[in-house]
């Protein structure tokens, strides 16, 4: 469970995010949704602990976020940014290798070898493994990305925007192995999207943010509606029942 | 440029040793980087022996020999020092400020030791060249600049400059001021006060007193021991703030003891034999070629053999073909610059 208690942060004199109170309940895929600048990203990155606060609590799994040390939070919460860029050239595996540090500090044991190798199958990245990322298609390299993450072997997952960039199919390539790693492997996956439709079929829980606070929080039925969905996004949304469930129709 | 390759891929695991994780993906990666550095090993080999050897008169074996071979081991001794300070120093300053053009030499530190050096001149004279010289006063320089480029980071990095680009800008603008300031006082120099200093100003070999040599050699094993023994864990903050951040690194923490050292280290090489502006780019830059693995523990070997072959290659040339040993910086630039464009034009990336 993440428990966010009167968490604010502020940039400058207008730019203001929260209090927000909040608790993301454990299990499945909770998707960030809300318009431009609302503040979604900045939320996950303070759960993340890439950015402070500046009063308020964050508690991951009962620690906080601000006291726990950085070494053993790694192990709790893995977090992706939206940019990743290396100056080094890393190849996919060494890449996923990455995310073992805070159990092996740099010294891959065998069952490090075998969270990677896992890691790599569930993204159907064996045929990649030893590419450079610099080799890779748009889609693949999320792909690697993802895979570090989850070879990091956390029980909370925070992604930042992953299918920025990705086409239809790459993007829903993704969000299903999103939820496969959420069913099969029992991973709590934060995530921020921009597309409502995506958060309607994928999320289990929406979380609706809006000039830096959280306005909704429910599940995608409570949340697709039109009168919501128009308020969160201030702009005239109607909901249509579509083949596969409720659809947002917004131009 | 590698063009996208599309997302159907034949599923053939790569070559290598498909399900184990290295610093080298492939088995032809990994015999390249042996090859290499076996190379650079044989040739730093030969070329420390070759400045030891070259031109002595007694014949090999012979006790004469060893004696003046005694008296040149001082420059070979020197030319390892300042390789191994630049090499791991440029190359620990670039992964920590996440970047590989600039280097710790643009940073104020030889602008510095330029401006102290100038300056003992402007005020004292030519007897300020040698109120300069001594184990007090060289200990004095090094502190300075540890001094200097501590106050800079820890200032730029906390609260809220903490920036790293906005720390590599304001360094450079310190290191341009001191230059500007050193070059104005030298205009008032008379001719001869400035033809002293400028000897003083070429990175030079034959600048370093030998009576230095003992605490140099202890203060760069200790910086340079501690960084490569990090060599791991530079690994993980080469990914950047974030990924680091995200994988348990305490990153001001470690940014932070990671610049001390390479103060440390760039205090004494600058101290020690003045400024060498392009060598540790260079260094640095060769080394991420030859060893083409993200590897800290790969690179910095490589760094510190480039930086012996160059350096010492260098120096033997000045000195047993053009009789100039005091200006091996210009032939390290010259060479140096131009066997870094061949490598970038072959490769096409940094």
């Amino acid at each position: 469970m993440i428990t966010l208690s009167n968490v604010g942060k502020s940039y400058g004199h207008d730019v203001t995010i929260g209090p927000v109170d909040l608790t993301i309940p454990e299990g499945g895929i909770t998707a960030l949704v809300g318009p431009n600048g609302a503040g979604k990203s900045t939320l996950l990155i303070m759960i993340g602990r890439l950015l402070g606060i500046d009063s308020g609590h964050i508690e991951v799994a009962g620690y906080d976020v601000a006291k726990t040390k950085s070494k053993d939070l790694a192990k709790i919460i893995a977090i992706l940014r939206q940019e990743n860029h290396f100056i080094a050239r890393l190849t996919v595996r060494q890449l996923v290798g990455f995310s073992r540090f805070p159990y092996s500090q740099g010294r891959l044991t065998e069952a490090d070898e075998v969270a990677i190798n896992n890691s790599i199958n569930f993204l159907n990245l064996e045929g990649l493994q030893d590419r450079y990322l610099d080799e890779l298609s748009g889609g693949q390299r999320q792909r690697a990305y993802v895979a570090m993450v989850l070879a990091q072997d956390t029980e909370y997952v925070l992604l930042d925007e992953p299918l920025n960039n990705l086409d239809m199919k790459h993007s829903v390539q993704m969000m299903r192995h999103l939820k496969r790693a959420a069913q099969e492997l029992g991973r709590t996956i934060i995530i921020v999207l921009h597309d409502i439709n995506f958060a309607g079929h994928y999320a289990d829980h929406i979380c609706a943010v809006k000039e830096g606070q959280v306005t909704e929080f429910g599940t995608p039925a409570e949340i697709l509606t039109d009168s919501v969905l128009t308020r969160i996004f201030d702009t005239p949304v109607q909901v249509i029942d579509g083949p596969n469930g409720a659809l947002a129709v917004y131009y | 440029m590698h063009s996208p390759v599309d997302a159907q891929e034949t599923p053939t695991i790569a070559a290598g040793t498909p399900g184990v994780t290295g610093p080298f993906p492939t088995f032809r990666a990994r015999r390249r980087y042996w090859t290499l550095l076996s190379i650079l090993s044989v040739l730093a080999v030969a070329i420390g022996f070759g400045l030891l050897a070259w031109n002595n008169p007694m014949p090999v074996d012979t006790e004469g020999f060893w004696r003046i071979a005694e008296l040149r081991a001082t420059n070979v001794i020197v030319i390892a020092v300042v390789a191994f300070c630049q090499a791991i120093a440029t190359v620990s300053f670039q992964t920590v400020t996440n970047n590989r053009i600039l280097t710790p030499s643009i940073m104020g530190f030889e602008s510095l030791y330029v401006a102290v050096q100038t300056s003992a001149v402007y005020f004292l004279g030519i007897s300020g060249i040698v109120a300069l010289q001594g184990l007090p006063q060289f200990l004095l320089q090094i502190a300075l600049m540890v001094g200097l480029s501590l106050l800079l980071y820890g200032w730029l990095l906390s609260g809220k400059y903490g920036n790293l680009q906005i720390m590599l800008l304001v360094g450079i603008i310190i290191g341009g001021g001191l230059g500007a300031v050193s070059t104005f006082m030298r205009r008032l120099l008379t001719p001869s006060e400035f033809d002293i200093l400028t000897a003083r100003l070429f990175g030079s070999i034959s600048n370093a007193d030998a009576s230095y040599l003992p605490i140099s050699l202890v203060l760069c094993l200790v910086a340079g021991t501690v960084l490569l023994s990090q060599g791991r864990r530079l690994n993980v903050i080469a990914l950047g703030s974030d990924t680091a951040t995200n994988l348990g690194i305490s990153y001001r923490f470690e940014i932070m003891r990671v610049l001390f050292f390479v103060s440390i280290l760039m205090a004494v090489s600058t101290s020690l034999v003045g400024p060498m502006t392009f060598f540790g780019f260079l260094v640095a830059t060769l080394a991420y070629q030859f060893a083409d693995t993200y590897d800290h523990r790969h690179i910095f070997p490589i760094a510190v053999l480039a930086g012996f072959v160059v350096l010492g290659g260098a120096y033997f040339v000045m000195k047993n073909l053009f009789y100039a040993q005091g200006v091996v910086s210009i032939i390290v630039e010259l060479v140096g610059g131009t066997v870094f464009l061949i490598v970038i034009l072959r490769k096409g990336r940094l």
